[in-house]
């Protein structure tokens, strides 16, 4: 009889901490409901948050801004001129809380952006950074050794090519402008915003081309 | 894992089948940060700063260098700032996990979470 009430009191605790959240998630819930209680956050801002940027902003609106780019030389010259003050013109929703600078890419020159602190990141254009962005090991070689962290990504530069690296702040964050891609003539936005990949405007990609993979 | 005790946006995936985040308290850690950013009430260099300053600590301890990591390290740096900037303290965030804690041990699987006073 002992035998079985310690067995079914074991089995009853492992239900109960079946459903009991990580600490991680049990540290955030203290956290937000003190917050919303000091009137810190709102509840209904961080929910919003969190479904706009789980579901609707990603590197889509990035591979629009640089579709457009392309087809409209005098919004590129304002991308270029100033990145934050031309992309406002698109009227995005979601609020940006750093300036933003575009970065071009031509045959003799490539763009490669980083956060060697922590993971600034252009989040209100490209969403939420991929996981590899901010790990210590991206951080720290971007810098260090460009072209193997591209070679590894799968861009080989010709050694005419330079390559400028970025250093992303709370500040200042940066979109790479990738070369829009030959056999594209005649394409309309939405068909050139198909071939952007988010890791073109990291600068993780290169080659946008049709044809690619293909051959 | 845990799963999500509420309604929230799931799975959090990309257009391209990534997952953005691997569960709620992750994208809500992201959130909370850029919300007290964009209503003052921390700094956009001070968060940066104490992120970096976490990341270093967590690669110093040999965590693994995953998202996992980088997750726990940007709770840890929100805790740190909230605690600095005198938003809240220690005892409020220990006693406030406890009370929650008990909330999800005492309510029958199925039914609401609430804390109780």
């Amino acid at each position: 009889m002992a035998t079985f009430d310690t067995k079914n009191i074991a089995e009853v605790h492992q239900a109960l901490h079946s459903h009991l959240p990580s600490d991680s998630a049990l540290r955030v819930k203290a956290l937000e409901s003190l917050l919303v209680e000091k009137g810190l956050v709102n509840s209904e801002t961080i929910d919003a948050w969190v479904e706009a940027y789980s579901e609707e902003i990603g590197p889509k609106r990035g591979a629009q801004i640089i579709a457009k780019a392309w087809t409209d030389p005098a919004f590129k010259q304002r991308l270029l001129d100033n990145a934050t003050s031309a992309i406002k013109e698109l009227d995005y929703h979601g609020h940006a809380t750093a300036h933003l600078k575009t970065v071009e890419n031509s045959t003799t020159v490539h763009n490669l952006v980083v956060c060697t602190l922590c993971s600034c990141y252009p989040f209100s254009v490209l969403g939420v950074a991929p996981n590899w962005y901010k790990t210590a090991a991206y951080r720290s070689r971007a810098v260090r050794e460009p072209r193997s962290v591209l070679a590894e990504f799968g861009v080989t530069l010709a050694d005419e090519v330079k390559v400028h690296v970025w250093d992303s702040t709370a500040e200042l964050r940066y979109l790479v402008l990738p070369e829009r891609p030959s056999g594209t003539e005649g394409w309309n936005e939405e068909q050139l915003a198909d071939l952007v990949t988010r890791n073109s405007m990291i600068g993780t990609d290169r080659d946008l081309s049709p044809s690619k993979g293909t051959s | 894992m845990s799963q999500p005790e509420d309604c929230r946006p799931h799975p959090f995936v990309t257009e391209e089948g990534d997952a953005v985040f691997d569960e709620a308290w992750q994208a809500q850690v992201l959130a909370m940060a850029e919300s007290l950013i964009s209503s003052s009430q921390i700094s956009a260099n001070d968060w940066s700063a104490t992120l970096g300053a976490e990341l270093r600590n967590a690669d110093a301890a040999g965590a693994p260098d995953n998202s996992e990591t980088y997750y726990k390290a940007a709770l840890s740096a929100l805790e740190r700032l909230l605690l600095s900037d005198d938003h809240l303290t220690t005892t409020e965030i220990t006693e406030r996990k406890e009370g929650w804690e008990k909330a999800y041990l005492s309510t029958p699987h199925g039914q609401p979470v609430e804390l109780k006073n």
